[in-house]
């Protein structure tokens, strides 16, 4: 086959490049900037090196803060995961209800970060909220603001609330590819419901779950909005995960040359944590084949 | 083993089916004899899986019953009715091996593992796969995958009956020839029911001992193969089987005698004044080619050379028709008219075979 060669193809990805660039890779570059340098104030800078850096894997207050993201991302995709799995298998295959589960599911996809937080917050107060006035009245003692595991769960129920949907609809997705005929066969060969699932629904699934368990854990490692707004990283630090620990730095302090190296850090074990999930399932994946 | 019998069965896909047309499955009565190999054949779409999935139970008829040995199982789950189908696609366990695979139906019946292990060795020596028991099933090409998938049916010995949806389709033609002894084998050895449903009407021959054509949601004639060929119960019948089909001409039929375009032609045997649209089928092998004499005027379009005999393209009087001549036959000179072995011929009316008034009685 003749391709014409023509180099002026190239100013066609120049308006990607300069996004990217503007979007991603400039702001970064101030992150790392800061990272090196410290400051005393008006404006001025001077080269600090890696100290930044030693300073935060020296601190004790950002390995507690990773240890509680790190249980968090755990605990939500263990409950995300199979529940979402159990919700995908037991929606309707097709006609209305199938679409009104799905239009359902969806709702809280759709619903904004500080929303969902807002919601909750009330919805959990003793005062007035249902959720807390019902707890309260029914006698469990129950208040997020100064119980730690009264904060985590309303959180993490939060989260779930949230979030399932998307592996569902995930799972969902990979369920409706599964060709009639694998059901009749497995039917025929009397295998259980049980070994439907693991021989030929989990399977069938296995791409797309991978998909949905990166997305979870990238998001629930980032979690800022929600907690912030019902807890406030609250009681005392119990709730503070990641990013809110960065903010009170950043703004609340303004360490500017910490906050960024921690920064820097915790995209670096995103990065990092993300490439080993997604290496571990598809050589799972590839481990079958051949 | 059972016999089984589809008592006035019949199924609609539809909740509420009105017209004739709406129903995959016409009524339907017929015993499928314990140890009896049958072919079903007909088009596609004319409801030869869907007569299948009810006999398996992976699908409750809208109407009738189904009994094994008498026993009514309408209602039963396919587990219970034990019974082993194929189908046209490949479907295999991706995550498992081949061996995993084969042996899959017995561990879910709980069978003893040395009788599972020397199960598997036997069917993958069917199948021609011992050298790839302990691979994995998934990237195997789709006719190894059908190989695998037809192991799996073949694997248990006691089920009722066999099952196979066209499941050679994938297959390259030379292993088709080869897969297809093996079931015939499988059949000799183990006297299983059997049914194997094709559209390939050389296979049907070649496979079962009985033959049940369908058409449209009908069973049209249940035979041995000579009788399929010789007296086809319906002009589906005789147009779908054979090569080319039977050749059908509009006509009036008083006694013995045919009217055909005006001409009379005489038939093997008399029959009684039919009624509705009646038609005379011959089939190509009965066809006479000669230059004037008796018979209805014909026009050669073309001759096919098909390598063990010809096939003459005749058109007659605007009716398009086929001859055969033998491979050392020669289309006779100046050939003008056609006329029929008289014996060989069938009438219809309204499609369906009309018994010669010798037979009345025996064969409606
Ligand atoms: N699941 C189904 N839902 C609705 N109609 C179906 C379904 N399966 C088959 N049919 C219809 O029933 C008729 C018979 O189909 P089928 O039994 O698959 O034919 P065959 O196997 O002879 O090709 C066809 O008209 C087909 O469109
Ligand atoms: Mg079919």
């Amino acid at each position: 086959m003749n391709k014409t060669v023509n180099q002026k193809a190239w100013f066609l990805v120049l308006p990607v490049l300069i996004l990217v660039g503007f979007s991603a890779v400039i702001p970064l570059m101030t992150v790392v900037n800061y990272s090196v340098q410290d400051t005393f104030g008006n404006n001025v800078f001077f080269w600090a090196g890696l100290d930044w850096f030693r300073d935060m894997l020296e601190s004790e207050r950002m390995w507690n803060a990773l240890g509680r993201q790190l249980v968090f991302s755990s605990i939500i995709l263990a409950i995300e995961v199979p529940l979402g799995i159990f919700v995908a298998l037991n929606m309707p295959k097709k006609g209305f209800w199938a679409s009104f589960c799905l239009v359902l599911m969806s709702l809280p996809l759709l619903i904004p970060w500080n929303v969902v937080g807002t919601i909750w917050q009330i919805f959990g107060r003793v005062d007035i909220g249902l959720l807390g006035y019902v707890l309260a009245k029914l006698g469990v003692n129950y208040n997020y603001t100064q119980n730690v595991i009264d904060a985590w769960a309303t959180v993490i129920i939060m989260d779930v609330w949230h979030w399932t949907s998307l592996v569902a609809l995930l799972a969902y997705a990979g369920l409706q590819s599964i060709p009639d005929a694998y059901y009749q066969a497995a039917k025929i060969d009397q295998a259980s419901r049980w070994k439907v699932f693991r021989f030929i629904e989990l399977p069938k699934m296995a791409g797309v779950l991978m998909i949905a368990i990166l997305l979870r854990f990238m998001d629930s490692f980032m979690i800022y909005t929600e907690p912030f707004v019902v807890t406030g990283g609250g009681p005392g630090n119990a709730t503070t995960f990641l990013s809110i620990d960065l903010v009170k730095m950043a703004l609340g302090q303004f360490d500017l040359g910490p906050a960024a190296a921690f920064s820097l850090m915790y995209f670096l074990v995103i990065l990092l944590i993300s490439w080993v999930f997604y290496t571990v399932m598809t050589n799972l994946d590839k481990r079958d084949g051949v | 083993m059972a016999k089984i019998t589809l008592d006035n069965l019949a199924h609609s896909y539809l909740k509420q089916p009105k017209s004739d047309d709406d129903w995959a499955l016409k009524e339907l009565n017929h015993d499928w004899a314990d140890g009896e190999a049958y072919a079903l054949l007909g088009s596609s779409g004319c409801g030869k899986s869907t007569l299948l999935n009810i006999i398996s139970g992976l699908l409750r008829p809208s109407r009738g019953r189904i009994l094994f040995d008498g026993r009514d199982v309408t209602d039963a789950p396919t587990a219970e009715r034990n019974i082993a189908q194929v189908f046209q696609f490949p479907v295999v366990y991706d995550t498992m091996t081949v061996g995993e695979n084969l042996a899959f139906p017995l561990k879910n019946r709980g069978a003893d593992p040395k009788y599972i292990a020397e199960r598997v060795n036997a069917i993958a020596a069917m199948i021609g796969m011992e050298d790839q028991l302990r691979r994995k099933a998934r990237g195997l090409t789709a006719d190894a995958k059908q190989k695998i998938s037809l192991g799996r049916g073949m694997v248990r010995e006691d089920v009722n009956a066999l099952l196979f949806d066209e499941p050679l389709t994938v297959i390259d033609p030379h292993m088709k020839w080869e897969l297809r002894t093996q079931l015939k084998q499988l059949h000799h050895d183990f006297g299983h029911t059997m049914i194997y449903v094709t559209h390939d009407q050389t296979e049907a021959l070649t496979f079962a001992d009985k033959v049940v054509v369908m058409y449209d949601g009908r069973v049209v004639q249940i035979g041995t193969p000579q009788e399929l060929f010789e007296r086809p119960a319906h002009t589906f019948v005789g147009f779908f089987i054979g090569s080319p089909g039977m050749n059908l001409f509009d006509a009036q039929v008083s006694g013995a005698t045919a009217t055909v375009q005006g001409v009379a032609v005489p038939l093997g045997d008399s029959y009684a004044p039919v009624a509705g649209q009646v038609q005379i089928g011959v089939r190509p092998e009965f066809v006479r080619l000669h230059a004037g004499g008796e018979g209805l005027p014909a026009r050669i379009t073309r001759v096919e050379d098909v390598g063990r005999h010809k096939i003459v393209r005749l058109d007659v009087g605007g009716t398009a028709a086929n001859a055969i001549l033998d491979e050392g036959t020669p289309v006779p000179a100046g050939a003008d008219r056609v006329s029929f072995d008289a014996e060989a011929i069938n009438v219809y009316a309204d499609d369906w075979r009309v018994a010669p008034q010798s037979l009345q009685g025996r064969a409606a």
